[in-house]
C-alpha cells in the first residue's frame, strides 16, 4: 500500500503558556513572504472552538496549523498533494515540512518564545479513510513503515509506537521518543 | 487532489441512489472536459455552481498583503474554472440540508469530509445548509458521492436555481404550531430537485416552511415562497394548508413577502409552487442579475396580476401524480422519542442552570425537551460532529435539526436525561449556554471566505461574541435577548434586516485611507417569521462597533418603557436621536498613528479594497467629492427622518436627490460643469461612469447605477410606502457604491 496525505504532529512544550492569536500575523506574513517550494493562500481562524484546528494556514500542496484537535496543542501539517516517492518518502517530506515550520514558529520574535516544540512526542495521521481505514489491516499493512521512519528520526534511539483505536478517527501513530530530541536534531536526522 | 479520488465510485456503487449518482459521474466527465479546454468556463462555472461548488476569495489568483498585490502562482496556471477563478483555488462546498434534518450517520459523513477535504470544520449556514471551506475542485466528486450514499445532495446548493427548502427546527414538537410542516417541506424539496420547470431562472429561488405565525423560525416572510402552517374547519373537520406569500427576500433591498393565498391545502402546495416556477422562468429577469429575484417581478407585476398569471399557469399544468404521492408519502413521516419522558432536574451546578435557562425550550409532548447547541459562528470540529452523533444515539433516536440561527437542535430529548446530556455536551465542548441570546450572533462568512465579503463579518462576531460574553452575567434581561447579526456586505447573508442589531460591511475613506466600516441597521424584527426590517441610521468604522453595541444596549436597558421591545425602543427614539448617540464614533481616531484603525478585525492586514498606497495617515486631504458624498449622506438620512414622520412625498423626494447629489459629485471629478438638473447629471453619470463601467462593482457590476436610473424614471410618479421604502434603501446602497468608486479611482496606482 502507498502512503499518502500525511499529517505529522508536534506537540507544544508548554501549551498553557502559547496563545494562539499572535499566530496569524505571522502566518500572514509567511503568506507575503512565500519562501518555501509549497503556495500559501489564506489563514483560517478557528480559535473560538475548542479543541479544533486553531489557526490554520492555508497552502496548496499542504496546510500548516498549530492545532489542539483533542485539547493537544501541536504544529500539524497536513499534507493534501500526492507525494512522489515511497513510504519513507512521503512520512520523511512531511515530518520535514512540521519540522521547518516548528523551527521557523520558535524563532518568530513576535510569538516571544513561547513556541517551544520538544521533539519527544510525534503525532502521524493518514488523512485519507480509503487509502488508510483505521483499522488492523492498516497497521500490519504499515507499521514496519513507521518503525523504519521512527529509527531514522530517533537516530536508532529507543522510542515506541502506539495507534489510535477510534475506527471512525482518522489511522493515526503516536511515536515517543525515550527522551526530548531538538527540532534541529531531527531536522539534521531527517536530511 | 485524493490519490483516492478515482477509487470512491467504485468503492459505494449500489449505495447512491441511481440518479444521483449519474449526476455525479456527469460532473466528474465535465471537470476533465474542463481541463481539456473542451467545456466554455462560463458554462463550467453555472454547472458547478448547481452542484454547490461555489468560489472562494482570493480564487482569481490575486491576494493583498496590505501593502500591495500579490500574485498567487497556482500550479495549473491559467486554467479556469470560471470567469477569473483559477482552478487550483480552493473552494466551498455548500451542502443542502432540507429542513435542517440530520441522522447520526450523516454527522459522521460530515466529520470525515470536513477532516479528508477541508480544514476539519463544519459550518451551518443561515439557511440550514453545511459548509465545507478549502476544497479543492478536483476533490468534489467524491464529496458529492460520500454524501450521496449518506443520503445528502449538493445539488442545486448554489446557481440560479431552487435552494435548500428551509423549515422550522421545532417543527412538530413546538407548542404554539398549527401542525408539523416537516413532511410537507421534505415533500417540496423532492419535487422541485431538478425539475424541468425549475432549470431555467434567473436568478435562485428560496422556499421556506413555519408552523406559526408568531415565532421567527421559519423566517417565512423573507423569502421567495413562503409558506405557514393554517388550519380551518371544514364540514366541522379540521383542514391543514398554508398561508401562502411570495416574492420576500432579503439581499441589498429587502421585501416583504406579499400573501398570494391564505390557504392553500397540502394537495395544491406542489402543483402552486410549480406553477409559481413556470411564471418566474418565463418572465423573471434573465438579463439585470440584479433585478432577478422574483421580489422584482411580483413587485413589477403587482400581487394581483402575478396572481392571475399563476393561477392560469395552474390550469394548465399536466397532472402529475407526484402532486399527491409525494405529500401522501411524507406524511407518513414521523419522529418518536428513544426513552420515556421525564421530568426536569430541579437542581444541578450553576453552570448547567445556566444552560438550561437559554438552550432548553419544552416540547408540546409532556417530558421533552428540545436541546439547542450553539456553535460559535456556526462552526463544529470533526469531532464534535462525531461527538454529537452519539450523543444523538444515546439520548434520542437521531432527530437532530441544524437552524438558521447557525445552530443544531436535538429534538425528544427525556427532561430526566437533562443533566447527563449536559455533562456529554460539555465533554465534547458543546455545552456553552447562551443560544439565541445576544452572545448568539449570527454571521455569514464576510472577508474570511467570501469573494464579495467587504468587511470582517465573522472577526467583529467573534470580537463581539467575546466581550459579551465577559458581562453576559451582568447584562439586563432585556438585553440578553436581543439578536445580532452581522453581513460581511450589502448582501445579507447574515441576515442583519431582521436583527435588532445588524451590521452589513460597507468601506469608506477616511485620511486617505480606504477603512472598514459597518453600515449599522437598527430595529428589525426577527419574531413573526421576520416580519419587518431594520433601517441603516449610520456606518461606523469596524473597530467601534464594540461601542456602538455597548451604547445601544445600555440605552435600551436603561430607557425601556414598559417592557417595549427594541423595535419599539427604536422607533420611540428616533433615528436623528440614535444618529447623534453614535456619530462621533464614526470619525477618525484621535491619535492618527493608531494603525489598528485601518485594519479589520481578525486581519493584521492593512484594509483595503483595491491597492493602498503606503504614506503616513497625516494631512487629511479631503476631495469636493468627498463633501458631495457626505451630503448624499446626509441628505439620504433626512429622507429616512421623513419616512419616519409619515411624509412618503418628501422622503422619496428627498432620497432620490440624494442620489443625484452622489452622481453629481462623481461626474465633478471628470467635468466641473455641471449644473443641478437631474437630467443632465443622470445623463453626465450614465456616460461617464456607467458605460465606461467605471461605477462598476467588481461583484454586482452596475446593479447599484440602475438603482439611480430607475428612480430617475420614476421621479415624476407619485411615492407609495412602499416604493419610497425601497427607494431609500437603494439609495444607501447607490451611496455606497458611489464611496467605493471614488475609493477606487483614487487610490494612487502601485507598480
Amino acid at each position: 500500500m502507498q502512503l499518502q496525505h500525511v499529517n505529522v504532529k508536534l506537540l507544544v512544550q508548554n501549551p498553557e503558556e502559547a496563545r494562539l492569536e499572535p499566530l496569524i500575523p505571522v502566518f500572514h506574513s509567511w503568506i507575503e513572504a512565500q519562501n518555501g517550494d509549497e503556495l500559501l493562500i489564506d489563514v483560517a481562524d478557528y480559535t473560538h472552538v475548542p479543541a479544533g484546528p486553531g489557526v490554520v494556514l492555508i497552502g496548496h500542496e499542504g496546510n500548516y496549523s498549530v492545532d489542539n484537535t483533542g485539547n493537544r496543542l501541536g504544529v500539524r501539517y497536513n499534507r493534501k498533494a500526492a507525494f512522489d516517492g515511497g513510504n519513507q518518502d512521503c512520512l520523511t517530506q512531511a515530518a520535514r515540512s512540521a519540522l521547518t515550520a516548528c523551527q521557523r514558529l520558535e524563532a518568530e520574535p513576535r510569538l516571544g518564545g513561547k513556541f517551544r516544540f520538544n521533539g519527544q512526542d510525534i503525532e502521524i495521521f493518514i488523512n485519507d479513510r480509503l487509502v488508510a481505514p483505521n483499522n488492523a489491516a492498516t497497521r500490519e499493512a504499515f507499521d514496519a513503515d513507521f518503525q523504519l521512519f521512527s529509527r531514522k528520526l530517533f537516530r536508532g534511539k529507543e522510542y515506541s509506537i502506539s495507534y489510535g483505536e477510534d475506527p471512525r478517527g482518522l489511522f493515526t501513530a503516536f511515536v515517543k521518543a525515550a527522551r526530548p530530541f531538538s527540532v534541529a536534531e531531527l531536522l539534521e536526522a531527517l536530511s | 487532489m485524493k490519490v483516492s479520488n478515482s477509487l470512491w465510485a467504485e468503492r459505494l456503487a449500489g449505495k447512491i441512489p441511481e440518479g444521483l449518482a449519474r449526476e455525479i459521474d456527469i460532473f466528474e466527465t465535465e471537470i476533465a472536459l474542463r481541463k481539456q479546454g473542451k467545456i466554455d468556463e462560463r458554462l463550467f462555472a453555472e454547472t458547478r455552481l448547481r452542484r454547490g461548488v461555489y468560489g472562494q476569495r482570493y480564487d482569481n489568483g490575486q491576494r493583498h498583503n496590505g501593502k500591495t498585490v500579490q500574485q498567487l502562482g497556482y500550479p495549473s496556471g491559467e486554467l479556469t474554472k470560471g470567469p477569473n477563478t483559477m482552478w487550483d483555488a480552493p473552494g466551498m462546498q455548500r451542502i443542502k440540508i432540507p429542513a435542517g434534518g440530520l441522522g447520526a450517520e450523516q454527522l459522521e459523513t460530515l466529520a470525515d469530509l470536513a477532516e479528508e477535504y477541508s480544514d476539519g470544520i463544519g459550518h451551518v449556514t443561515t439557511r440550514q445548509d453545511f459548509q465545507l471551506h478549502y476544497v479543492h475542485i478536483e476533490d468534489t466528486p467524491s464529496v458529492m458521492r460520500r454524501l450521496a450514499a449518506a443520503k445528502i445532495t449538493t445539488r442545486e446548493a448554489c446557481g440560479n436555481s431552487v435552494r435548500n427548502v428551509t423549515a422550522c427546527p421545532y417543527s412538530g414538537v413546538c407548542p404554539d404550531e398549527k401542525f408539523d410542516v416537516t413532511p410537507y417541506s421534505r415533500a417540496l424539496s423532492k419535487f422541485l430537485l431538478g425539475h424541468p420547470d425549475t432549470q431555467n431562472f434567473g436568478r435562485k429561488f428560496k422556499h421556506s416552511f413555519s408552523g406559526c405565525s408568531q415565532h421567527a423560525c421559519g423566517l417565512a416572510s423573507m423569502h421567495d415562497m413562503g409558506m405557514v402552517a393554517m388550519t380551518q374547519l371544514e364540514n366541522g373537520k379540521e383542514k391543514r394548508g398554508f398561508e401562502v406569500s411570495v416574492g420576500g427576500g432579503l439581499g441589498a433591498v429587502p421585501y416583504q413577502a406579499k400573501l398570494f393565498d391564505p390557504f392553500v391545502p397540502p394537495e395544491e402546495l406542489l402543483p402552486l409552487a410549480q406553477a409559481i416556477s413556470r411564471v418566474f422562468a418565463r418572465l423573471g429577469e434573465k438579463k439585470n442579475r440584479s433585478r432577478a429575484r422574483i421580489k422584482f417581478l411580483v413587485q413589477d407585476l403587482g400581487i394581483e396580476k402575478f396572481k392571475e398569471l399563476v393561477l392560469e399557469e395552474r390550469k394548465i399544468l399536466p397532472h402529475d401524480s407526484r402532486w399527491t404521492e409525494f405529500i401522501e408519502d411524507a406524511e407518513k413521516f414521523e419522529e418518536t422519542p428513544l426513552r420515556p419522558g421525564g421530568k426536569a432536574p430541579l437542581l444541578g451546578s450553576e453552570s448547567f442552570q445556566r444552560w438550561v435557562k437559554t438552550n432548553t425550550r419544552p416540547q408540546k409532548q409532556e417530558g421533552y425537551t428540545v436541546v439547542t447547541i450553539a456553535l460559535p459562528l456556526g462552526d463544529i470540529t470533526s469531532n464534535q460532529l462525531r461527538s454529537l452523533a452519539d450523543i444523538a444515539r444515546r439520548f434520542t433516536k437521531e432527530t437532530i435539526r441544524s437552524t438558521v440561527e447557525q445552530n443544531i437542535v436535538l429534538r425528544w430529548v427525556s427532561q430526566s436525561d437533562l443533566v447527563e446530556l449536559h455533562k456529554a455536551l460539555e465533554a465534547a465542548g458543546l455545552g456553552d449556554p447562551g443560544a439565541g441570546s445576544i452572545v448568539d450572533i449570527a454571521a455569514c462568512p464576510g472577508t474570511d471566505t467570501c469573494k464579495l465579503g467587504i468587511s470582517s463579518s465573522r472577526g467583529l462576531a467573534a470580537e463581539l461574541r467575546k466581550r459579551l460574553g465577559e458581562k453576559s452575567f451582568q447584562l439586563d434581561d432585556s438585553v440578553v435577548k436581543l439578536h445580532i447579526k452581522i453581513s460581511g456586505c450589502f448582501n445579507s447573508c447574515g441576515q442583519h434586516h431582521v436583527a435588532d442589531l445588524g451590521f452589513y460591511g460597507v468601506s469608506r475613506k477616511m485620511s486617505g485611507y480606504a477603512v472598514p466600516h459597518f453600515q449599522v441597521v437598527l430595529g428589525g424584527e426577527w419574531e413573526h417569521n421576520g416580519a419587518s426590517y431594520g433601517l441603516p441610521v449610520i456606518a461606523i468604522p469596524s473597530k467601534n462597533i464594540p461601542e456602538v453595541v455597548s451604547r445601544l444596549t445600555d440605552r435600551y436597558a436603561a430607557n425601556r418603557q414598559n417592557g417595549e421591545s427594541f423595535k419599539d425602543f427604536v422607533r420611540r427614539t428616533g433615528k436623528v436621536e440614535l444618529k447623534k448617540m453614535l456619530e462621533d464614533l464614526a470619525r477618525p481616531p484621535a491619535d492618527s498613528s493608531d494603525r489598528s484603525f485601518f485594519q479589520d478585525w481578525g486581519d493584521p492586514r492593512e484594509y483595503t479594497l483595491a491597492d493602498l498606497g503606503t504614506g503616513e495617515c497625516a494631512g487629511e486631504v479631503v476631495s469636493s467629492v468627498e463633501f458631495d458624498l457626505a451630503a448624499a449622506e446626509r441628505e439620504l438620512f433626512e429622507a429616512q427622518v421623513a419616512m419616519e414622520g409619515g411624509q412618503i412625498e418628501q422622503a422619496g423626494q428627498t432620497a432620490y436627490r440624494s442620489m443625484l447629489r452622489a452622481a453629481k459629485g462623481l461626474v465633478k471629478i471628470e467635468s466641473s460643469n455641471i449644473a443641478d438638473d437631474p437630467a443632465q447629471i443622470v445623463r453626465e453619470f450614465r456616460a461617464r461612469f456607467y458605460d465606461t463601467q467605471k461605477f462598476f462593482d467588481p461583484f454586482a457590476g452596475g446593479k447599484f447605477a440602475h438603482y439611480l436610473f430607475s428612480a430617475h424614471e420614476k421621479s415624476g410618479e407619485p411615492y407609495t410606502q412602499d416604493s419610497t421604502r425601497y427607494l431609500i434603501d437603494e439609495a444607501q446602497l447607490f451611496i455606497d457604491a458611489a464611496h467605493s468608486c471614488y475609493n477606487r479611482i483614487s487610490a494612487p496606482a502601485h507598480a
